[in-house]
């Protein structure tokens, strides 16, 4: 591990996003897009808006996050220039915390941007710190980084990477809470959401929007994106192999 | 890494299977250090593959590869071996010195090594220019550069002037030379017959095994050939005389 080589991969990745303004404006613009539609969607009744307004402002970076690093690595692989990294002295977790960095600073601009829109603009109705929904905005967003840099390791092509998406993060966007209340779900769906880590994520941002700030509620939800995030990057790693077939 | 005497890589019934059928068959052969040994075969006959295990990215059956002393893939190798891919492996949204500059704060270099690892490759004009937009050749060499950067012990180099102008060819290899004469071990495969004269020494291969390695004018001797050609097709031809 060098703090060198991580810094250097990092300002990579940035200035690789910086040459490809589209996806960067999509990266930035599409949840703005998406919480404006939902604004719309419940013009008539702001309740509804605030109770799943502050959760989908977490979950939209999510996934628009999952998707690009898991591509992203996958480039890498398909290019050869994985091939070429992997033989120079550079440790694995360089190169995952390096992506990890970079796509991090711009979940901090995403997840300030679109929380930004949804209640400067749209009066999305915010009962707890806007500070705390932020901060777990910008932890959904990179815990969808690492969790797409570790798909990506399963992924042959840009065909089986884009359909990891709806395998991984739709079920548990049915199962976090969001569509139904868990307690009303069947004792084993139940159990199998709390497996989940945008369980989690939810429960943070939902009980953020009402208001409620129970600290030992809130650091548990955020210890467990956290110890995912870590782990995933871990099992990236671990998946990452210098010696292939 | 000094001190370092004998070969720079030896392989020891070195056993290759890829997608279920061996490719590289109990390969015993050693790359004298310090010269430009050239990896000679027809096309599928596993030079890459046998590149690919000498810098330890390659999964092995069986048997062994020490490289400068040390078995193939070792960490420590890493900061003394590099590799140049048969397709170039360079970031196409970057341009050449971004690409570089990449490499060389990996392998822990300065800027004066940038500029002289694009000058080696005469790639000054273009240094500027996004490596996607380059032409086939130019982009070959980006790749070549990134590997000249970290003055590696050795250099292995997978049809490094596929696709260049006679004149550019000359040059490089005016630059292998350089290197090894400095000390730099340089194993490079080649199509190109005319390269492997500029050889010391040749390895020619044929459906993953040896067929016969020596200096070029030991081949010559060896077949009665008049070039390393007509040599190379008289090894590597499947003999008619024992057929009928
Ligand atoms: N990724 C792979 N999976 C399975 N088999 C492979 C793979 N890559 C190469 N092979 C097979 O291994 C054998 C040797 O391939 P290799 O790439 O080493 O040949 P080569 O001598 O470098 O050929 P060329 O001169 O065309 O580059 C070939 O039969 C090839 O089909
Ligand atoms: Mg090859």
């Amino acid at each position: 591990m060098s703090a060198r080589i991580t810094l250097a991969t990092a300002a990579r990745v940035l200035r690789q996003l910086r040459r490809d303004p589209r996806t960067l404006a999509l990266l930035l613009l599409v949840p703005i897009l998406l919480v404006t539609l939902l604004d719309w969607v419940f013009a008539g009744r702001p309740e509804v808006f605030d109770r799943i307004g502050v959760p989908l402002v977490g979950i939209f970076p999510l996934v628009s996050m999952f998707l690009v690093s898991s591509i992203a690595m996958l480039r890498e692989r398909t290019s050869g220039t994985l091939e070429r990294l992997l033989t120079l002295p550079l440790a694995k977790l360089d190169l995952l915390l390096g992506y990890g960095l970079a796509f991090a600073l711009v979940a901090v601009v995403q997840a300030s941007l679109v929380t930004g829109v949804a209640v400067g603009l749209l009066g999305l109705d915010v009962g707890g710190s806007l500070l705390l929904v932020v901060l777990f905005a910008v932890g959904n967003a990179v815990l969808g980084m690492s969790l797409g840099l570790f798909a990506s390791a399963f992924a042959a092509s840009e065909f089986q990477a884009v359909q990891f998406m709806p395998a991984l993060l739709l079920p548990q966007i049915l199962l976090c809470g969001l569509i139904a209340p868990r307690d009303a779900m069947a004792r084993g769906l139940e159990l199998l959401s709390a497996a989940l880590p945008m369980t989690y994520a939810f429960d943070a941002l939902s009980r953020l929007s009402v208001g409620d700030e129970d600290a030992g509620r809130l650091l548990l939800d955020g210890g467990v994106l956290v110890g995912v995030t870590l782990a995933a990057l871990g099992l990236g790693a671990a998946t990452l192999r210098r010696r292939t077939a | 890494m000094s001190g370092i005497t004998g070969p720079a890589v030896r392989t020891d019934r070195l056993r290759v299977e890829r997608g279920g059928s061996t490719v590289l068959h109990d390969l015993d052969l050693a790359v004298p250090s310090g010269a430009i040994t050239g990896l000679l075969g027809p096309s599928g006959c596993g030079k890459t593959t046998l590149l690919r295990a000498i810098v330890g990215v390659q999964v092995v059956a069986a048997g062994t590869v020490t490289v400068l002393g040390r078995p193939a893939g070792s960490p420590e190798l890493r900061r003394h071996v590099a590799y140049v891919t048969q397709a170039p492996s360079v970031y196409g949204d970057l341009t050449v010195l971004e690409n570089l500059r990449y490499f060389a704060r990996i392998v822990d270099v300065g800027e004066e090594d940038v500029i002289r690892a694009v000058d080696q490759v005469g790639l000054a004009d273009a240094a500027g220019r996004l490596a996607g937009r380059l032409s086939g050749g130019q982009r070959a060499r980006v790749s070549l550069a990134s590997a000249l950067l970290g003055r590696p012990d050795l250099l292995v180099l997978d049809e490094p002037t596929v696709g260049l102008d006679p004149v550019l060819r000359q040059e490089l290899w005016t630059t292998f030379h350089e290197l090894a004469d400095g000390g730099t071990t340089l194993l490079v495969s080649s199509h190109v017959m005319d390269e492997a004269a500029r050889c010391d020494g040749l390895l020619l291969m044929r459906d993953g095994r040896l067929l016969a390695a020596g200096t070029p004018p030991e081949l010559l001797g060896r077949t009665g050939a008049d070039d390393i050609e007509g040599a190379f097709l008289s090894l590597v031809t499947p003999r008619r005389e024992v057929l009928s």
